[in-house]
């Protein structure tokens, strides 16, 4: 086992990303916020981390977790909104006819937790498979899964 | 990195402060012979790092020995710098700051302790601090203790010498040595 490095290097390589992910996840307003909360809680805990093979997994599972408390403090749904409100804003300048709107978070929003979270951490964070199933804690095969169905399930609604 | 995000990182770094998480903070410093890297726990001063040595690796040791909460901070660092300051300027003759032992036991530890007390413009043998330390005959683990002192120039292995006079070992090379030696002569002199 190696030693957990200066838990400047996590900053230092992950902070875009954690942002990035919020961003996506509660919109810009509040993405400061919760990156506050991401990295107070991995500081908080990480002298005790034992699985450290996947540092930027484990640091967006805080970061997928800190959006949905907020979003439940909030009293709203668990969805990326950032871009839909730009679509909604795009909604309200004067067309000829109504924008098209593919609603595509929305739907995401509407997914089981497991599922939602897969597609958000795949399409939202970028993340291969592995660092899903780290992400959910679950393995690289149930991750895959639940990928799977969320996208089939989209494609339906879709449709 | 943006800027967002580099606000972002600084927000965190306050609140994780004012949380007592920053077990240790670092930061780099200026001098005559390059770039230092400071690193402090709240007890004090814990690791000065010199300009030829690996800085990563130097954050990765205190990560593995005193605690992996290791941020960049300077607040925590301006006093060290200060003082620093002075003393390559010859304005400082004795470090005020406080010190955080803890990367030194034992036999080492004594031996360092010691050299912390040798006044400016002095110099001693490895011979003496072996022997100040409580065993005259391990010259060469006075000499070691020195070469692995954790907070060189405030602990001033420098001014630790061969019995002949040569100068020995330095982690920062013999050239840098050999002028913190010439510095404090000057100065020793006015």
């Amino acid at each position: 086992m190696h030693a957990l490095p200066p838990f400047q290097t996590l900053l230092d390589d992950y902070a875009d990303d954690v942002l990035g992910l919020l961003r996506g996840a509660v919109g810009r307003g509040d993405a400061e916020d919760a990156f506050q909360e991401t990295f107070l809680a991995a500081l908080r805990a990480y002298p005790e981390l034992e699985d450290r093979r996947n540092l930027r997994g484990w640091l967006l599972t805080i970061a997928h977790r800190k959006a949905i408390d907020q979003h439940r403090a909030r009293g709203r749904q668990p969805l990326p909104v950032a871009e839909v409100e730009e679509v909604v804003d795009a909604r309200m300048e004067p067309l000829d006819g109504p924008v098209p709107d593919d609603g595509i978070w929305e739907q995401v929003a509407a997914l089981p937790p497991k599922q939602r979270a897969a597609v958000t951490l795949r399409f939202g964070s970028d993340l291969p498979h592995a660092e899903i199933a780290a992400a959910l804690g679950c393995s690289p095969e149930a991750a895959r899964r639940s990928l799977h169905e969320g996208l089939a399930k989209l494609r339906k609604e879709l449709a | 990195m943006t800027t967002t995000t580099a606000r972002a990182i600084d927000r965190f770094r306050k609140a994780a402060a004012a949380e007592g998480l920053l077990d240790v903070t670092y930061a780099t410093a200026d001098s005559p012979f390059g770039t230092l890297l400071l690193a402090a726990t709240s007890h004090g001063l814990v690791r000065v790092g010199l300009p030829n040595q690996d800085r990563d690796a130097l954050l990765e040791e205190l990560a593995a020995k005193v605690s992996p909460r290791v941020l960049e901070a300077p607040a925590r660092l301006e006093e060290a710098r200060r003082e620093l300051d002075r003393y390559f300027g010859g304005d400082l003759r004795r470090f005020e700051l406080p010190l955080d032992w803890t990367l030194s036991h034992g036999f080492r530890r004594r031996v360092l302790e010691g050299i912390a007390t040798i006044p400016y413009g002095e110099t001693r043998t490895y011979t003496e601090m072996a022997t100040g330390a409580g065993n005259p005959r391990a010259v060469r683990a006075a000499g070691s203790a020195c070469g692995s002192n954790p907070i060189p120039l405030v602990v001033p292995c420098h001014r630790v010498l061969r019995l002949s006079g040569a100068l020995g070992g330095y982690a920062g090379g013999l050239e840098m040595k050999e002028s913190l030696l010439a510095l404090e002569a000057r100065r020793a002199r006015d």
